[in-house]
């Protein structure tokens, strides 16, 4: 079947990206496929790659990093979010005249119609948040 | 219905200015209202207070955030025409359709008809409309 | 039949008394996160969710309940138990999924 999986908050503060990534392993090792992650809300905080976790805790984004490699997964950050709370790629760094960007490389910057998209195609879309 | 479209609710359980929800939902279904699919729109608990009349928030001694609570006027031109209030959660909070904005769309099927959009609904017909759904995105 | 998830104490939010109040017969119930002390017997919401036991399934995730160091013997009878697996199951059985946030 296909999966598409919206988190809507960012990581550490709140389970959802935990709980999220918790469900997509256990999808993928079901032999399902994910069709698409789309971040949203303060979600778009889980693609900087500059977090620096203490290092007996897991790294969260490094995790969806690993795991998008690993399964080709399309991990989108929805851009009017992330543009608002400061998460850029380098595109959008030098297109807004910022001078540093940090998204991490596994993720994508795209607009909400990914969403939309993502609940079309997909055969389910779980939502988690807070 | 045709085989590509498919039912799409955003459900709609906070209220406004105290958090992002409702204005980043407002921008989803704005985004998604150009897919073309069934869409509906449900606000059941404190959503409800995202539809309150008279929302104030600039200039003078205003909270200094943008009032985004006229697009909600405007989601009939995009064609998102279903918006289902929870009856129970409006007079829980004593309220009461009055106190909501006039939402209101032209219904192309009935000579363009100005037709209300906001629907209030009990318990039981919410409940079915939402188990209908094939899509349900949740703020 | 949708599958409800609820990640909120019962004690902290409406999320649970909203999603049984507007959840139809036969369908699910998926307790998550903070959600998970929902299940739990002898508390004051123990009654409701029994209640809710009559016409709907009500699932609990055990590593929730691990992680909060809630001892799955104490889970209301007739709930069941399952894994991050068995919630990927339980999205794909039902017809879609709603979050209550």
């Amino acid at each position: 079947m296909k999966f598409a999986v919206m988190i809507n908050e960012g990581p550490y503060q709140h389970q959802s990206s935990d709980s999220a990534y918790n469900f997509v392993k256990a999808a993928l090792d079901k032999g399902h496929e994910i069709f698409r992650i789309f971040f949203y809300h303060d979600g778009v905080n889980n693609a900087t790659r500059l977090t620096i976790p203490p290092q007996d805790d897991r790294n969260i984004v490094e995790r969806w990093s690993a795991l998008a490699k690993e399964h080709e997964l399309d991990l989108v950050v929805c851009v009017a979010a992330a543009q608002r709370r400061g998460l850029l790629d380098e595109n959008e760094a030098s297109r807004n005249g910022k001078d540093a960007n940090n998204i991490d490389e596994s993720f994508r910057i795209s607009g909400l119609g990914q969403l939309i998209e993502a609940g079309i195609q997909a055969d389910r879309l779980v939502v988690f948040g807070d | 219905m045709e085989g590509d479209v498919k039912k799409f609710m955003y459900l709609n359980r906070k209220a406004p200015y105290g958090t992002v929800y409702a204005l980043e939902s407002l921008e989803v279904v704005l985004i998604g209202a150009a897919f073309d699919q069934d869409v509906s729109l449900a606000f059941v608990d404190d959503g409800v207070y995202q539809l309150a009349n008279n929302q104030t928030t600039t200039p003078n001694d205003g909270i200094g955030m943008k009032n985004f609570s006229p697009t909600y006027k405007a989601l009939g031109d995009y064609d998102v025409t279903k918006l289902y209030v929870d009856q129970e959660s409006l007079e829980a909070r004593g309220l009461s359709v009055d106190d909501l904005m006039p939402l209101t769309y032209e219904d192309e099927d009935d000579d363009w008809a100005e037709k209300p959009s906001i629907r209030v609904v009990s318990r039981e017909e919410l409940t079915n409309i939402m188990d209908e759904q094939d899509v349900v995105l949740s703020f | 039949m949708l599958l409800h998830t609820v990640n909120k104490s019962p004690f902290e939010k409406n999320a649970l008394e909203s999603c049984l109040n507007l959840s139809k017969a036969g369908s699910g119930v998926f307790l998550l996160e903070d959600g998970v002390y929902a299940a739990m017997k002898g508390t004051v919401w123990a009654d409701k969710v029994t209640t809710a036991l009559s016409d709907k399934k009500v699932y609990v995730l055990t590593p929730d309940l691990a992680a909060r160091g809630m001892n799955t013997d104490n889970v209301i009878d007739g709930i069941e138990m399952v894994d991050y697996a068995g919630f990927v199951d339980l999205v794909a059985e039902y017809s879609a999924t709603q979050a209550w946030l």
